[in-house]
């Protein structure tokens, strides 16, 4: 019976590789080595949550009616009876409580988008924290930086399209953000809407770039983003024998290829599991959009939060200044334009960017496969957490309402205290999450140098007390010295040999002053003769040991050779 | 008395107003007005009976005439029996402690001495009156039209469905989602603390009653599920963060914890 399985198996393969070559596929792919740890999957969330989200779209599709032409309800949901609607809400209940099922795959849906976003988010946390962004995953961070982009467009565009009261106020809020943007706005907003807002035009154009444009430019991009991590190979946490050379790991077949199927079972069974318990956004509680009501809790979804929060936060006046100006009959608003488009640009423009910043502060041109451990670039490891608090803070007073209603507080005082907040508090989680950083690295040192506390007393014939230290063994070792050590950039000098000015000083300057910020403050990776010499003290301490030690200080010889040998690229 | 409070909003209102002053001057008036209330008609016991718990329980802001404290108390003469019972039968009076506002809690009197402070406070001065069973009774409104006034007029401080929201300075509109009919209806007669007043040009009683049936329509759950409150969309991101990605990557860590 097994042979004649493996037989037909056999028979088949053949017949395929004679007419696609697919075997040298199968063959690289899975031979191709993969890196092993949990948090190399949370990318692989992001991709099966969007596979999740194209099943269920299309399942929606066939029932959503993209349209803005007026009807009254007749379905069985009470308090809509004979409630003036359009096509699209009307079809939206339809799918809700009519179409078997549909209730279910709409949550599933909405759910998956909501998770969608926070796993690419998450995924670019890991990303960023653990440098592996730097060369040569440059282009792919920016090409995940798009897909999250096109995330928050995807999300945006399918809240929208139920054209309830709540995605209605979203739409009014977006409508009025481009119209805050000088000369072109009220045109983008005309074009945008085909005529005055809300007009009827736009669920029509939404569907079209919420199921065709925006996800096809995902999908586009996530071929992209994948085929340039088989280019580049994975990155791998430090860790013994692990070098920016190669690259330790399992191969794909059968391990990954099992795990990553399994994953995504996971990853559907459970959006499936959070979306037949809760509700989400019931466009029934919300009812037909009309542009006069707007509810208390109107708040976009999770990742448009912070856009409303930077508009909640921002004054309408500062120091008894307008902040709306009128030059010439034409408005300027600066209260819109500054939260709603120049700041996120800002913050958009440094995450987009930043993987040059770094590179221009280390002046590092090698290649970087191995990853850092947040603690060993503080300052990075600072930004990032600086950044996710501002975020946290945008988002936070995107909720001030929910939030002072929870804790029973103020509202003002909310928006007051995030107001000063916003330039206090993330300064203040950099410089804390530097000094934490750097705290750590020390401890590594010291935990090099002098070994684990064992805890145990030994007292000598003589009377003398130790504590007794067991040294780290070889991959603790390499853990904690074998590390990137950068320093500030040393630049040519202003004046070349002839006494004139050099050409492209100014550009050297700013970039040293970037490493300064970067690596000024740092605490050195312990080197061999600090080890040694640690070792030898501590040997001294007992002359019973001393054999002991001669022959640990040969071992340790030894392993540092392995470790230099291995660090060298 | 009751009479004359229930219809005061009435069109035909000032006509009557002219037809009981004439009573009262042709000498009629004392025979005449009662008549027209039986149901909600308090006793002489009743009110005196009313007038010695204001004296023990609310005298002390309120004053002992319910004339009010510069400063510290409104005025009650004219609020009427249905704000007694709102702020009584709620919890809201006798006030427990000063704040940004009033806080519910389990009511301090039983019904009968609600409603004798009702007729005391009403004794007063003409005011609305507790509304019948009839008025607030979920069965006869129309919820889709509850939903429509609803939405016009509460939900920009209640939330969609009553969920409730965050005011100015540390006030919140409560959620009404547990507030019985009678005490809707009473607090759209006659605006508690931040809430306007709606008087009966303003929503009708049929669509005050159409605003109960949107509301009585809640309790039957959402039919998604598990509702998070009915907040919106800030409690579903904080679940999908939460609950959502939590799981999975807790399971992501247990698929990975094999070989790593």
């Amino acid at each position: 019976m097994g042979a004649k399985l493996n037989s037909a198996a056999a028979g088949t393969a053949n017949w395929a590789d004679e007419r696609t070559s697919i075997g040298g596929f199968v063959k690289f792919f899975a031979r191709k080595l993969f890196p092993d740890h949990w948090s190399f999957m949370l990318g692989e969330i992001a991709l099966y949550s969007f596979i999740v989200l194209l099943l269920s779209g299309v399942f929606l599709t066939a029932f959503f009616v993209p349209s803005m032409t007026e009807v009254h309800y007749e379905g069985p949901y009470e308090t809509m009876h004979d409630v003036a609607m359009t096509e699209a809400f009307a079809s939206t209940l339809k799918t809700s409580f009519e179409v078997p099922g549909g209730l279910l795959i709409r949550q599933i849906h909405h759910w998956a988008a909501l998770l969608f976003l926070a796993a690419i988010m998450t995924h670019m946390c890991r990303v960023f924290f653990t440098g592996a962004f730097r060369k040569p995953r440059e282009l792919n961070w920016l090409v995940g930086f798009t897909l999250m982009v096109l995330g928050l467009a995807a999300g945006f565009s399918g809240y929208s399209l139920p054209d309830d009261v709540l995605s209605g106020n979203g739409l009014r809020i977006i409508d009025g953000v481009v119209k805050s943007i000088p000369i072109l706005g009220s045109y983008i907003s005309f074009w945008m809407f085909g005529g005055e807002y809300p007009g009827v035009d736009i669920i029509p154009r939404l569907f079209t770039m919420h199921i065709l444009l925006v996800p096809g430019l995902i999908l586009a991009l996530i071929a992209l983003h994948l085929f340039l991590v088989f280019l580049h190979k994975h990155t791998q946490y430090p860790g013994g024998g692990k070098t920016h050379k190669n690259v330790v790991g399992l191969p794909l077949f059968p391990v990954y290829t099992a795990k990553a199927g399994g994953f995504f079972f996971v990853v559907f069974g459970i959006i499936a599991l959070v979306a037949s318990v809760f509700t989400i956004n019931p466009v029934w509680n919300y009812g037909p959009y009309d542009p006069s009501p707007v509810s208390a809790g109107t708040q976009p979804d999770w990742y448009i939060l912070f856009v409303d929060g930077a508009l909640r936060l921002m004054p309408g006046w500062l120091f008894g200044l307008p902040l709306e100006w009128e030059i010439w009959g034409y408005t300027l608003s600066w209260n819109i334009l500054i939260p709603a488009v120049i700041v996120p640009g800002i913050f958009f423009g440094i995450i987009a960017l930043y993987p040059w910043l770094e590179a221009w502060a280390t002046g590092d041109k090698g290649e970087k496969h191995v990853l850092d451990r947040p603690r060993n670039v503080p300052v990075r490891t600072g930004i990032g957490v600086a950044l996710i608090t501002f975020y946290v803070i945008l988002v936070i007073e995107g909720s001030n309402d929910i939030v002072a209603n929870l804790f029973h507080l103020s509202l003002n005082d909310i928006t007051i205290f995030f107001q000063w907040g916003i330039f206090i508090i993330p300064p203040l989680a950099f410089w804390i999450t530097k000094r934490i950083c750097l705290g750590l690295q020390r401890k590594d040192r010291e935990l090099v140098l002098h070994g684990h506390e064992t805890g145990t007393i030994v007292r000598y014939d003589h009377g003398e007390y130790i504590e007794v230290h067991r040294p780290l063994d070889e991959q603790e070792l390499w853990l904690r010295v074998s590390y990137d050590n950068h320093t500030p950039l040393e630049i040519a000098p202003e004046l070349n040999d002839h006494g004139v000015a050099r050409k492209g000083y100014r550009w050297d300057r700013f970039k040293q002053r970037l490493s300064r910020f970067y690596y000024e403050e740092r605490v050195e990776p312990v080197t061999r003769l600090e080890l040694e010499a640690a070792h030898h003290h501590h040997d001294a301490q007992g002359a019973h040991e001393a054999a002991e030690a001669e022959e640990s200080s040969e071992r340790l010889d030894d392993e540092w050779e392995q470790l230099e040998d291995g660090a060298k690229r | 008395m009751h009479a004359i409070a229930r219809r005061r909003h009435h069109r035909a209102a000032p006509l009557l107003l002219v037809l009981m002053l004439l009573a009262l001057i042709t000498g009629v008036a004392a025979v005449a007005a009662p008549s027209a209330t039986a149901t909600t008609e308090a006793s002489a016991d009743d009110i005196a009976e009313g007038e010695r718990l204001f004296a023990a329980n609310c005298a002390s802001c309120h004053g002992l005439d319910a004339q009010g404290t510069e400063g510290v108390a409104p005025s009650l003469v004219g609020v009427g029996a249905a704000a007694v019972d709102f702020q009584v039968g709620t919890g809201r009076m006798p006030m427990q402690a000063s704040g940004p506002q009033a806080l519910a809690k389990p009511p301090q009197f039983d019904q009968e001495e609600i409603n004798q402070l009702a007729a005391w406070v009403a004794s007063l001065g003409a005011g609305p009156a507790i509304p019948t069973p009839e008025q607030v009774d979920p069965e006869l409104g129309d919820a889709a039209n509850g939903m429509l006034v609803f939405r016009t007029n509460c939900a920009m401080c209640h939330g969609s469905i009553g969920g409730g929201g965050a005011l100015t300075q540390g006030k919140f509109a409560p959620s009404l989602l547990e507030t019985t009919p009678e005490h809707i209806y009473e607090a759209m007669l006659t605006g508690p603390q931040s809430m306007p007043v709606f008087n009966d040009a303003n929503i009708t009683p049929e669509h005050k009653r159409d605003v109960i049936a949107y509301l009585d329509f809640q309790s039957n759950g959402s039919p998604g599920g598990l509702s998070l409150g009915a907040i919106g969309p800030v409690s579903e991101g904080l679940w999908a963060w939460l609950v959502l990605l939590g799981l999975i990557i807790a399971s992501t860590i247990w698929v990975g914890a094999r070989s790593s």
